[in-house]
């Protein structure tokens, strides 16, 4: 099976700025994979891209099977996109919104409608169906612009931080609902500047800065990379450290309690993204 | 699943838009009641000072000028709606979806006709009401309604691109304000023949004065012309205008939607 995306040595300039300086990136199917790099770094521009709605200027991009630039329509029919601030109407209701979406897919009235009352039934939208977007609230707007992605039940879901903005609640409330997405067998694209969503959530994380790939890997992997395990011991009462470790050394009297904690992705980034690594990398 | 075809896409959007309406209908009323308001206090107000080149009644005079008039400061409607939604990320959305590019510029050209071809109902039922009258056949009153459509779909494409071309706030109130000295320099209010001979010649030549000027004949109402171009061949500049504006800001708006995919 192709990979849902396939993006090789992507380039794109904006007058004078250099927003993608040869990015590869490989999506595998039924994954969630985190787009993770700082303000700047590429990621909204690589997105768009990737959803045909910029063009890139060299390299190749394949969604689903389709190059972006020589088939973008086949492209739009197989994925959703769920851009940075929800693009839904606001003056219309929820309801009206998705079939709106829907009819513009291609579904017939009845269809649409159906398929409407299912995403707000799934995604607890039930009792605001019928009240104007612009009464919801942050959470629910982007709940509803996550449903509008979903509409045809795309082979790839692009999320553009997807919770930037959200409350602890809100939040909560759109992980869960991508966890549900995943197991209908959606593969996700995610961008994301917070380091816990992208530990949380994702399978495969790619880190970019100044717009190519700085490190690609599972959060276990990326973060085992950053200078092994560390172990830290706690020690019964009066022991002093030294002859314990010396202990330990001789696999003698065993410690209390041991546990293996690992840098956090809050570490992985910020060593990653630091100014000297950028440069060490060029 | 079916193929849409681009005009049931263009159908779609446009749905939409009267879906807006319906739901907030203040914008497209206030529209009304403000020309409306216009026509009463050029009529009585300012009307009783103005003596046309040629004689006649000047509400008879200002009545097809309004229409005309209403049909140009459409252009702040379209592009209003145009930099609202590609602000908003909903463009944004529609280019995601596997529908034609077009549809999104038709769908609103639909809609906005529609909506202007209610206002000139109502406003040409609320002229009748204040006394206009009109002395033209079926067919000539009919012709007067396709030519200010045809303004309308002129300055609709206006609208698209200015819309999609600037997309900030400021940028609209810019039209906003603009679209006065650029309304009144012309033959809607006042005849250019009134006016020092240079700034007459610069109302002649805004495509509004032909409108007006050749509703002015379609409705058999006084012209305030006595002789020039605009006085001989009237219905032919009103056809020809909005023909060279069409055909000036439909490839600048095509090229303007292209740009936002750069």
């Amino acid at each position: 099976m192709t990979a849902p995306l396939l993006a090789q040595a992507v380039h794109k300039r904006f007058g004078g700025t250099t927003a993608l300086d040869g990015l590869d990136l490989r999506v595998e199917a039924g994954h969630v994979h985190a787009l993770l790099g700082p303000n700047g770094a590429g990621k909204t521009t690589a997105v768009r891209i990737f959803a045909t709605l910029t063009r890139l200027d060299e390299g190749e991009v394949h969604v689903a099977g389709f190059d972006v630039r020589r088939r973008p329509r086949d492209v739009r029919r197989a994925i959703g996109l769920v851009g940075q601030s929800p693009a839904v109407d606001e003056v219309l209701h929820g309801q009206e919104n998705l079939e709106l979406f829907g009819r513009l897919l291609g579904l017939h009235r009845p269809a649409a409608r159906a398929r409407a009352e299912e995403l707000l039934e799934r995604f607890g939208l039930t009792d605001a169906a019928r009240r104007p977007v612009a009464t919801y609230s942050g959470g629910m707007r982007r709940r509803l612009d996550i449903a509008a992605g979903l509409l045809l039940r795309p082979t790839l879901l692009f999320l553009d931080e997807p919770t930037t903005g959200l409350d602890p609640r809100g939040r909560a409330d759109v992980w869960a609902m991508l966890r549900d997405v995943v197991a209908a067998g959606t593969t996700v694209l995610l961008t994301t500047q917070y380091l816990d969503e992208a530990d949380r959530l994702a399978d495969q994380v790619t880190v970019i800065g100044a717009g190519r790939v700085i490190a690609q890997g599972s959060p276990a992997e990326l973060k085992s990379r950053l200078g092994g395990d560390r172990v830290s011991l706690s020690l019964p009462q009066g022991a002093s450290a030294e002859p314990a470790v010396a202990a330990l050394v001789a696999a003698g009297l065993g410690p209390v309690e041991v546990t293996v904690t690992q840098p956090s992705l809050d570490d992985v980034f910020l060593h990653l993204t630091d100014p000297a690594t950028l440069e060490g990398a060029a | 699943m079916n193929v849409l075809t681009p005009a049931r896409e263009s159908w779609l959007m446009a749905e939409r838009d009267l879906r807006h309406w319906r739901r907030e209908p203040w914008t497209p009323i206030f529209g009304i009641l403000f020309s409306i308001m216009l026509v009463l206090v050029f009529g009585y107000l300012f009307g009783g000072a103005v003596a046309l080149p040629g004689g006649g009644d000047y509400l008879a005079y200002l009545l097809p000028g309004m229409l005309a008039l209403s049909m140009m400061f459409g252009v702040e409607s379209t592009m209003s709606a145009m930099a609202t939604d590609s602000r908003k990320g909903i463009t944004d959305r529609f280019r995601s979806l596997p529908i034609t590019g077009v549809a999104v510029p038709l769908g609103r050209v639909g809609a906005d006709l529609l909506n202007s071809s209610l206002q000139l109902a109502v406003l040409m039922a609320g002229g009748l009401l204040v006394g206009w009258s009109v002395d033209g056949d079926v067919g000539d009153v009919a012709l007067a309604v396709v030519v200010l459509l045809w303004l309308r779909l002129a300055v609709l494409w206006v609208g698209v691109f200015l819309g999609l071309t600037f997309r900030a706030e400021g940028a609209l109130m810019a039209v906003q304000v603009l679209v006065w000295p650029v309304g009144f320099l012309s033959g809607v209010i006042v005849p250019p023949e009134t006016m020092p001979a240079w700034l007459g010649a610069v109302a002649d030549l805004n495509p509004v004065s032909a409108t007006a000027a050749a509703c002015r004949e379609l409705f058999g109402n006084p012209t305030g012309l006595t002789d020039g171009l605009l006085a001989d061949h009237a219905l032919a500049l009103a056809l020809a205008w909005p023909a060279v504006l069409i055909a000036v800001f439909v490839p600048l708006s095509v090229r303007a939607y292209r740009r936002l995919g750069e």
